[in-house]
């Protein structure tokens, strides 16, 4: 099997999770839209790393899934500010910034 | 898998059969992520894609990566998804109608045009294989170990600082004023007590019909009169609807109800049998 | 001459620095400051007589110096130099505004004693000094120019004086925006000069006297052709008008009498109303290349001489009679700067004895003012010789000398342009002579009325009410020395043509050409007009003169109203002004103001069209966003095609 295979798959999950933030309106499933495509990136670099033979590909991907976990732990608290406040977790219900 | 398949730009064919049984799953789920209308069930496939690619990881001589993609995502990051959901409502489904008008042709042009255009790259691209890695770097994160701590120790001080910042932000963000006085034990009494004159009830509310012909939380417990008391069922419940009727519960369970009756019966004062109860039975007969 | 050049800068600095100090010393100095301004131009007077005496003791030919200051531009092919030309046209100028000024300065010491701004009129006057003497010194036209908008700037201050009342300052405005008119002209010669000689200042466009060459012998004057030297000198020549109060650019100076008497006296008698004659004589080579322009001078100095004395003769305002006949006299200089090198000794001549003469008339209106608490109209005088005999006599004098009686000043000069008018071929000595001689009789008519009126025939002003009394000896003085130069000037340097001869490094030589007449019978008959029109004037005013004016004939009603030059103005520019301007104000807020309004609007429009794409969706943002990437994408895949394919 061509090892750029996982690059594909890479590239199919990261368009999958970018169509899913374009079209949910749960924000919560926008985020893990957003987590999707991390996770393809990381696909991508451990498959690179692989390929190139270097492990900085990984040590990439190490920061990325920690950035990732910090991110998420902000975003989540975000989404539970707003639904306290508004009672939704939609994200089309915040459109304040309308012109 | 030996460093000489590693080194080309193959796999070995176990390695094969693993990616294609795994990939289609993977796009699959990936798929469920855009059209489950639950959130649960759509975090339930981001928690397969990511289980996969620990997998996909630990095959492409990754095992530490796979570890911690265990760890970290399925274990903290999606659990603390799950956490949310349930705070936010765990069934509070997206209506696909969408709102935005022509939002979701264009989200679907995007997306296939952005699969369309990093696949072409993709395949057209030639890599370069480099360097057979050494056995060392192969199976032992000693070798990442290594690179993070030797040429990135900066930015792995750096993340530290983040994640400590991230949990601070968190704190602030989720940190709620107390804005009235903390209501103790005593003040919980007193109010019951004020509240007797205006019809309020001295003891607990009464617990669901755990102790009538049912056990179930969704059924109401019956008062000494035979009647179901609403309130006895959890509001949550309530307010979704999805609470039994005390007549359906008795007809499910007949016999037992009929044992429970008894006992039930035998507590309350005797000759205060409720014509509910025989209504309710004869319409759970009816029905 | 060259050694002691290096000294003329002060006689503009003197009063320069005195208005300086005037100006910014403040209240401290109103107690004693108008002595400042006294002596500032005393030293500039001394300097100037000091100078006088080492250019007469100089040769004729070492008599023009030009000094060198500074280079004040240099841009491209202009350059301009700060300098100074000290010659003996220059000189003349130099005696006449310090000496002449000097004494108004005494005069309005206590002439404007009462005021409560003497220490700003005196910085005025020091001023105005200043920018006279670099008028007259300045050694190329820009450096003119200063010195011409500099005097403009001091008329318009002192006319404007006493601008609390509301005639004296829309006088003042109405001079300055006349003057404009004219200095226009001046900046357009300096174009048409620069542009066809690539020079403005004298050394280069006239030739420089100094070096023996004469007046224009190889000067870059030569190198204009005839068409530009006639604009050239048409542009000079509105500019004099401007400056002059010549017709059609007259009506300025009537009003500009608004200023203090020693104002009308000093500018708008004796000196800076001469400097449009200072100008064209200055300018005589280019005169003298184009024929047509000096025939237009001649026409509006002979035009401007009869309309002076037209309207002074209906004035029943002292000033504003003196004002005409100065606009009349400066008629007469013009007439003979347009005559070519053959007038312009007489011009400056007759200006010479003008100024001396005209500023001690106006010196005694002045005082004749001050005895009669500020009382202008000559309807409510006469008799008053009995009660001010030395205002009387030094302003008999100053009548005689303006009437041309010799051997008083101004017979020596006026006669001598009499005689030059009548001088050439065909009409035109017919025509510009008898203009000159008739106005002779006119001014006779007019001067005499004025004599009379206030000084002779019965008294009709009242004792108690006006208590008329001769001047204090600080405004009398005065009036006396200009009196002995109106007597004597004339004589003295009319004998062997001293001043002709004096100018000839300035001016050239001219020859000597007899006129169509004999000089006998000219001066005859000149003498003859004029007694008879003092005769008539002496006559008509002597017994009865109504308090209230008849309504006259209506040549007196239209000379009165200035022979309806302001309703003239009015109707041909005033009125077409404010119609252009309604116009354009029309234009401007239906035209401009809506296309930038319309645009305006448009470009709101377009802004609130676009906001709409701010929907506040982040899906919508991030929709966008991905659009970018795909863009992104995209081209980048395409050049990378591209330069593939063009690598290959």
């Amino acid at each position: 099997m061509d090892i750029t295979n996982y690059v594909v798959l890479a590239c199919i999950l990261f368009a999958i999770g970018a169509t899913t933030v374009l079209l949910r309106r749960n924000a919560i499933v926008v985020f893990m839209g957003v987590e999707l495509m991390l996770n393809a990136t990381n696909l991508a670099f451990v498959t690179f790393a692989r390929i190139h033979g270097d492990l900085t590909g990984q040590v990439l991907a190490f920061f990325v899934m920690v950035v990732a976990a910090a991110e998420v732990v902000v975003g989540l608290a975000i989404i539970v500010t707003i639904f306290r406040t508004r009672r939704s977790a939609s994200v089309d219900d915040v459109n304040l910034l309308h012109g | 898998m030996t460093p000489d398949e590693m080194a080309g730009m193959t796999t070995s064919g176990g390695e094969a059969f693993l990616f294609w049984v795994l990939a289609p799953l993977m796009v699959l789920a990936a798929l469920g992520l855009l059209f489950v209308r639950r959130a649960v069930h759509a975090a339930l496939c981001v928690v397969f894609v990511m289980v996969s690619l620990a997998i996909m990881y630990i095959a492409s001589s990754a095992p530490f990566l796979g570890v911690v993609q265990v760890v970290v995502y399925t274990g903290a990051v999606m659990m603390l998804f799950l956490f949310v959901l349930m705070l936010v409502g765990v069934d509070a489904s997206d209506s696909l109608t969408e709102t935005i008008r022509g939002q979701r042709w264009i989200g679907l042009l995007l997306g296939l045009g952005l699969a369309i255009v990093l696949i072409g790259v993709v395949s057209q691209a030639t890599f370069r294989a480099g360097a057979p890695p050494t056995e060392d770097q192969v199976a032992n994160p000693v070798g990442l170990a290594r690179i993070l701590f030797g040429d990135y120790v900066l930015a792995m001080e750096t993340v530290g600082v983040l994640l400590v910042t991230a949990a601070m932000g968190a704190l602030m963000l989720t940190h709620r004023r107390r804005l009235e006085p903390k209501r103790t034990q005593r003040y919980v009494a007193e109010q019951r007590v004020k509240a007797l004159a205006e019809g309020g009830t001295l003891t607990p509310l009464p617990a669901p019909g755990v102790y009538a012909q049912s056990n179930a939380m969704d059924t109401p417990a019956l008062g000494p009169d035979g009647r179901p008391l609403e309130h006895s069922v959890s509001r949550v419940l309530r307010i979704r609807g999805q609470e039994k009727a005390a007549p359906a519960t008795l007809v499910e369970t007949s016999p037992v109800a009929t044992s429970s009756s008894v006992e039930q019966t035998a507590i309350e004062p005797a000759g205060e049998v409720s014509p509910v109860w025989g209504t309710g039975r004869d319409g759970g007969e009816d029905s | 001459m060259n050694d002691v050049i290096g000294y003329a800068p002060w006689l503009v600095g003197f009063p320069l620095i005195g208005a300086a100090i005037l100006l910014l010393g403040g209240r401290a100095l109103d107690k004693w400051g108008h002595w400042i301004g006294v002596l500032a131009s005393s030293a500039s007077a001394v300097l100037g007589i000091w100078l006088l005496f080492r250019m007469i003791g100089a040769e004729p030919v070492e008599r023009v110096a030009d000094h060198h200051l500074s280079t004040w531009l240099s841009a491209g092919g202009l350059d301009v130099d700060l300098g100074l030309r000290l010659d003996p046209l220059s000189m003349t100028f130099v005696m006449l505004v310090t000496f002449v000024g000097t004494l108004i300065h005494f005069y309005s010491v206590e002439y404007m004693a009462h005021d409560a701004h003497r220490r700003r009129f005196f910085a005025y006057l020091n001023l105005f000094i200043a920018a006279m003497l670099v008028l007259v010194l300045a050694d190329s036209y820009l450096v003119l120019f200063v010195g011409w908008e500099g005097v403009g700037l001091a008329s318009y201050l002192l006319i404007g004086f006493w601008d609390h009342k509301r005639p004296n300052a829309v006088a003042a405005k109405k001079a300055f925006v006349m003057n404009r008119v004219g200095d226009m002209g001046l900046i357009v010669a300096m174009a048409l000069l620069f542009a066809h000689t690539g020079a403005l200042d004298f050394g280069t466009l006239f030739g420089s006297g100094a070096a023996g060459e004469g007046i224009a012998a190889a000067a870059g004057v030569s190198a204009l052709d005839q068409g530009t030297a006639t604009a050239v000198g048409l542009a000079l020549l509105l500019a004099a008008c401007g400056k002059s109060a010549q017709f059609p650019l007259q009506a300025w100076l009537g009003d500009a009498m608004a200023g203090p008497t020693p104002v009308s006296a000093l500018i708008h008698a004796a000196t800076m109303v001469t400097a449009g004659v200072y100008l064209l004589v200055r300018s005589g080579p280019i005169l003298d290349a184009a024929p047509t322009a000096q025939l237009v001078v001649v026409i509006v100095g002979a035009v401007t001489l009869i309309f002076g004395a037209i309207v002074g003769c209906a004035k029943d305002d002292i000033k504003k009679a003196l004002a005409a006949s100065t606009m009349s006299q400066i008629g007469y200089m013009m007439l003979a700067a347009g005559l070519g090198p053959v007038g312009y000794a007489f011009a400056i001549f007759h200006l010479l004895t003008h100024g001396f003469f005209k500023a001690g008339l106006f010196l005694g209106a002045g005082s004749v003012m001050h005895g009669m608490k500020d009382e202008v109209d000559m309807r409510g005088f006469g008799a008053l010789s009995r009660v001010m005999p030395l205002t009387a006599w030094s302003m008999i004098f100053g009548w005689l000398a303006i009437l041309g009686i010799p051997p008083f000043s101004g017979f020596w000069s006026k006669d001598k342009i009499i005689e030059a008018a009548f001088v050439g071929e065909g009409w035109q000595p017919w025509v510009f002579g008898g203009a000159a001689l008739i106005g002779a009789g006119v001014t006779a008519f007019y001067m005499t009325r004025l004599m009379t009126m206030t000084f002779w025939g019965r008294p009709r002003w009242t004792e108690p009410e006006y208590h008329p009394h001769e001047s204090p000896a600080l405004m009398v003085w005065p009036q006396v020395i200009l009196a002995v130069g109106s007597i004597a000037l004339g004589g003295v340097l009319a004998f062997g043509d001293i001043f002709s001869t004096w100018l000839e490094p300035s001016v050239g030589h001219a020859e000597h050409h007899e006129p169509v007449l004999a000089v006998p019978v000219l001066m005859g008959a000149t003498i003859a007009v004029v007694v008879l029109g003092a005769l008539v004037g002496y006559l008509m005013y002597r017994r009865d003169v109504p308090a209230e004016a008849p309504r006259g004939s209506f040549l007196t009603r239209a000379a009165r109203r200035d022979l309806y030059q302001d309703a003239v103005n009015e109707g041909l520019v005033m009125k077409p002004g404010q119609g252009v301007t309604a116009v354009l104000v029309t234009a401007d807020e239906g035209v401009v103001a809506r296309g930038w309004g319309a645009l305006a609007a448009g470009v709101a429009g377009f802004g609130a069209w676009l906001r709409r794409a701010q929907t506040g969706y982040v899906r919508a943002y991030a929709a966008s966003m991905a659009a970018g990437v795909l863009i992104i994408g995209v081209v980048v895949v395409l050049v990378a095609t591209v330069g593939q394919t063009a690598g290959a």
